[in-house]
């Protein structure tokens, strides 16, 4: 019913604030071609346990994030501002 | 009537007598009765009727598992169904209704089912009710809901207010008897911001039904003074009233608080209910134990009653359960209530002991007869107990008597334990079902198995003290009060199985799910706890299985001659116990369930008498009927015949309007656009197409360049909001080294569209600047300046209309002064208000698409916008997807124009498009109409539709197929540019 996200600009809030658009993966190159974009549009892993999503703190500061959340427990570990994790991990 | 209540004694107030009535019979108590202990004192045992089989039934417990005395409280709009008996405050003026039974609760027609019991056994869903199935919805269904019906709601809303809030808390103690005061005292004197919530009226728990001494004071003063204390405390909230339902990821807790559900008129300005979240740096289990009934046949009769209950209605409320008693119990807990009773001065035939040892020696001083290694076999009586038979060493014996208290043991809450997932332990020692400690969260307590007041004190303390030592919270435990008269009752083998036995013996009492029915579970291969339950109903009522669900699974485990501890449990899920929707709704109903969004032009639209509809949040104008005007459909043709002959005004406020500003916000929009934006010139204009990741079109709308770093977007009304959300991502998720700025300003501009031949000749009378052709082609976009500069405002030459058209956007708050203005100077040259049906009209005989046509199945080929795609850049939203195979494919649904043969014929948006001669079935669909109206140009119905190839296909004849109204019409595939398809008007 209520987890509270860390938004790193807002702090703790209810999840109600937040709209999940799903999986957090990077986008291909343009000339990655047409099995990686496949792969990007339409496939995604399930798994049990750690998983990174976008989040957009829609009704707070309009940052979207990186949560990266347990699917199991719904435990959140870690929310980053999708920016910043674009710069570190999406390169 | 006779009356139970003792002469002295209790927690009630003797000076606050309250009257109330039941089932419309007026009757007495005092403050401080629940509506179960009044009833139980004015001599009212028969409560309710069963379920399933309408059994007279009396109260069984005096807490929150309650499944028998459910009642209907209050009147009109306030009425609450179901409410248990044993946790509604007695107020003056309640009034109280019994529930499933008629015509009274005293002669039930229904009781007839348990004559019918052979065919309402378990799976009888499954079974007798199942053939012929026409009977189902017609016989049967009603059947089974009109005779095993719980209470009605109100047909009338709830007058009531609700409200929703969150609160943190270092720890959150949920119960406040001896062990849950021990540890909000332990946390609260430490300084660590303390919650405590109890379901009760008054905090205590166990303690309020206690004759026990704590620290030298009866155990209720002892509870009330540790109250007094919390209360004082700054750093600790007490909430009593409050239910603590269910247990969430981040050690998130939900609670309802019945603030006023106790008064018999609740205070304006203050809810009933408030539904609490409370963010748990560490919370305490403190919930106690739940004591087990035990199945033996009749034990549902009215006077049988948990001994806890019996002890509290006595110690508690000064009522004595019945004159004449038994105890029948499986471990030491018996034996308090038998001392009690004796102090009371109430009867006290036997004590039935399953044990064969007994008692501890030394624990029971009285008079009462114990028998040892004996069984209650049958109880015996209809609205009320009248005799118990007793199974003893191969004989039987019957004693007549009007009240047996029952004690199978204790089954720890543990509910919110389990929640998320994590499954109770099965403990032999204990002869229950055991959680352990979580991250976060620990046990205490009778909640973990513990007996006796002391122990439990120590443990809440100890607890507390280990909780908060995670958070860095330093606390001490302090000493434990000495306790006199403190009962510990060590836990004894369970007992689940009474062999012998006659009439049915009851284990989920709210479902009427009895031994036999389980036994019938386990022949017909449903012996796996969760079919069982599913096969039985057991544990499926309101009351979850609180008193049922560890007797099914003991039962089982017998059965199948197995530990409880393989059978296992069902599932633990909120809610613990019901909650009210007006508590989940909170003050989201009537006005505020939703925002209403006015355009800064909805007073200009209502004085001039627009019909509004609503469109999202939005209410927008539909239509402006003028006098003489009796259908919608008049209106609407005229206001689309003036625009096209003279000039209209229609709000397009609602569109949605985003700024983009930056170094890189032309590049910005050439990659979330499939066609180029980077070469548009400042002061012009351009129809964009947005695409998904997938190819598809997302939206499509204008946007400006106003200046070289600065666009202004516009949007479609219904995905303005989603639009800034994807340019959100595209800036900072995909594109961060973008230099971009986004910003929402569409409540910032009123934006009027102007149509028609005489759109210019009207505006150029406010506009300064040189508005003609020459000056401000099609597709121009500037600043401009009104009313001989009075006023800043921006004007775009776009038309949706096919006309020639202007969008003039002024700041919001001056948008209702300029329409005025503008409709006062159009007034000689015929301008008119026009709306959105008219607007709609317009914009399908020029053939233009909404997401009427964008439904998430299109690609811009499929619109006639393949040219549209800039095959130059390199990337863009959509662009590596869009190259697929079946996105090219020449059968794709097209869009086309589509016309009845006959011009007094019509058909409907959502048709199907057969080919002429094909047999009509979902198989042969063509496509379907996209959109439609009556065109006043074309004189006939037209449309708009999605068909496979249909760009070749102008000219087909072909069916238009209503298969939902069986209507048919013959109609013609064309051009879907109904008016003007030179663009002549445009550049005018
Ligand atoms: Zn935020």
């Amino acid at each position: 019913m209520a987890s509270l996200i860390a938004c790193p600009h807002c702090g703790r809030r209810p999840k109600e604030e937040f709209t999940v658009k799903g999986a957090a993966l990077a986008r291909p190159e343009p000339q990655a071609g047409a099995d990686a974009w496949f792969d990007h549009v339409y496939l995604r892993d399930n798994p049990r346990g750690p998983y990174q999503e976008f989040w957009h703190h829609t009704s707070g500061c309009r940052r979207w994030l990186v949560v990266t959340r347990d699917t199991a427990t719904h435990e959140v570990e870690e929310a980053r501002d999708a920016a910043l994790w674009n710069r570190e991990t999406a390169r | 009537m006779t009356s139970y209540r003792l002469s002295q004694g209790g927690l009630i107030d003797r000076a606050r007598p309250l009257s109330f009535s039941f089932d419309g019979k007026p009757m007495s108590g005092f403050a401080g009765d629940s509506l179960a202990s009044a009833l139980l004192a004015n001599g009212q045992r028969l409560m309710g009727r069963s379920f399933k089989y309408h059994r007279p039934r009396g109260v069984l417990t005096a807490g929150a598992a309650e499944p028998n005395a459910l009642m209907t409280i209050g009147k009109g709009g306030r009425t609450e169904p179901n409410t248990r008996a044993t946790l509604q405050e007695l107020y003056d003026g309640l009034t109280a209704r019994s529930q499933n039974r008629w015509p009274s609760l005293d002669f039930d027609i229904g009781a007839l089912n348990g004559l019918l019991s052979p065919f309402l056994s378990a799976g009888f869903y499954y079974k007798t009710f199942m053939w012929p199935a026409a009977f189902w919805e017609k016989l049967y269904e009603p059947f089974i809901r009109k005779a095993a019906g719980l209470g009605e709601a109100a047909k009338e809303s709830d007058p009531d207010s609700f409200e929703k809030c969150w609160a943190h808390c270092d720890l959150l103690v949920i119960g406040a008897g001896a062990t849950g005061l021990a540890a909000a005292l332990t946390a609260g004197r430490a300084g660590a911001r303390v919650i405590l919530v109890d379901e009760q009226a008054e905090l205590g728990g166990s303690l309020l039904s206690e004759t026990a001494t704590i620290g030298g004071v009866p155990a209720a003063q002892f509870a009330r003074e540790a109250t007094a204390e919390l209360e004082a405390l700054p750093n600790v909230r007490t909430l009593a009233r409050t239910t603590a339902f269910g247990r969430y990821d981040g050690n998130v807790f939900g609670a309802v608080e019945r603030v006023q559900k106790h008064v018999a008129t609740p205070q304006v300005g203050r809810p009933v209910e408030r539904l609490w979240r409370i963010v748990a740096g560490r919370a305490l289990l403190a919930t106690g134990a739940e004591e087990r009934p035990l199945v033996f046949g009749g034990n549902d009769i009215p006077g049988v009653m948990m001994a806890g209950a019996a002890r509290s209605y006595l110690n508690r409320t000064a009522v004595a359960p019945a004159r004449q008693m038994a105890i029948f119990t499986t471990n030491d807990s018996g034996y308090a209530l038998a001392r009690d009773l004796e102090a009371c001065g109430v009867a006290l035939t036997a004590i039935i002991d399953s044990r064969p040892e007994g008692a501890a020696p030394g624990l029971y001083k009285g008079q009462a007869r114990i028998l040892t290694d004996a069984l209650v076999r049958d109880a015996h009586g209809g609205k009320s107990l009248s005799a118990i038979t007793i199974a003893r060493q191969g004989r039987t014996e019957t004693l007549r008597l009007d009240g047996l208290a029952v004690s199978g043991g204790f089954s720890p809450v543990i509910h919110l334990a389990c929640h998320r997932g994590d499954k109770p332990v099965w403990s032999d020692a204990q002869g229950a079902f055991l959680a352990e400690d979580r991250k976060g969260l620990a046990l205490a307590g009778a909640a973990a198995g513990l007996s006796g007041l002391a122990a439990c004190y120590e443990a809440g303390a100890r607890k507390a003290v280990a909780l908060l030592d995670q958070l860095g919270i330093a606390a001490t435990a302090g000493s434990v009060p000495t306790v006199e008269g403190d009962i510990v009752a060590p836990a004894t083998k369970p007992l689940w199985s009474i062999p012998g036995i006659r009439g049915k013996a009851f284990i989920d009492f709210q479902n009427d799910v009895h031994r036999a029915d389980l036994a019938l579970a386990v022949r017909e291969g449903y012996a796996h706890v969760e079919l069982a339950k599913r096969y039985t109903t057991n544990g499926m009522a309101t009351d979850q299985g609180k008193l049922s669900n560890v007797n099914a699974i003991g039962l089982l485990a017998e059965a199948r001659g197995v530990s409880p501890a393989e059978v296992g449990t069902t599932t633990f899920r909120p809610f613990y116990t019901p909650v009210s929707f007006g508590a989940l709704a909170g003050s989201s109903h009537g006005k505020h369930f939703q925002p209403v969004r006015q355009s800064p032009l909805h007073g200009w639209a209502k004085k001039n008498g627009a019909r509004f509809v609503e469109t999202g949040l939005w209410y927008r104008s539909a239509w402006f009927p003028r006098t003489g005007e009796t259908t919608w459909r008049e209106s609407v043709d005229r206001e689309v015949r003036t625009v096209r002959e003279a000039a209209g005004l229609c709000d397009v406020s609602m569109l949605g309007k985003i700024e983009i500003t930056g170094k890189d916000a032309a590049l910005f929009l050439d990659r979330v656009y499939c066609n180029g934006f980077a070469n548009l010139p400042v002061g012009k204009a351009r129809y964009g197409l947005m695409l998904r990741e997938d190819g598809f079109i997302y939206d499509d709308g204008t946007t400006s360049r106003l200046a070289e770093d600065r666009f202004f977007m516009t949007t479609t009304t219904a995905y303005a909001a989603g639009v800034l959300n994807h340019l959100e991502f595209c800036a900072q998720a995909l594109w961060p080294e973008l230099d971009v700025r986004l910003a929402s300003v569409t409540d910032q501009w009123a934006q009027m569209a102007i149509a028609g031949p005489l759109a210019r000749t009207i505006l150029q009378e406010i506009v300064d600047e040189d508005i003609s052709n020459e000056a401000f082609p099609f597709l121009g976009a500037r600043a401009v300046s009104l009313f001989n500069g009075a006023l800043k405002g921006r004007l775009f030459r776009i038309s949706f209309s096919g006309e020639l058209a202007y969008e003039l956007a002024v700041p919001a708050g001056y948008g209702e002064s300029v329409a005025d203005a503008l409709m006062e100077i159009g007034k000689p040259k015929g301008l008119c208000a026009y709306g959105v049906e008219a607007l709609s009209v317009l914009r399908i005989e020029k053939g233009h698409v909404t997401h009427n046509e964008i439904n998430g199945t299109v690609v811009p080929a499929d619109l006639g916008f393949g040219r549209m795609v800039s095959a130059k850049k390199a990337d863009f939203i959509g662009k590596h997807m869009l190259a697929r195979e079946g996105l090219t494919a020449g059968n794709r649904h097209q869009l086309v124009g589509v016309v009845p043969l006959d011009p007094a014929a019509s058909f409907r948006t959502g048709a199907h498009i057969l080919a002429k001669g094909a047999a009509a079935t979902l198989e042969n669909s063509l496509g379907h109409v996209s959109s439609s109206c009556y065109s006043p140009h074309v004189g006939s119905t037209i449309g708009l539709a999605l068909v496979r190839a249909g760009s070749s296909r102008h000219g087909e004849e072909v069916m238009i197929w209503n298969g939902l109204r069986g209507e048919y019409t013959p109609g013609r595939l064309c051009d879907p540019v109904f008016i003007d398809p030179e663009n002549a008007k445009l550049k005018i």
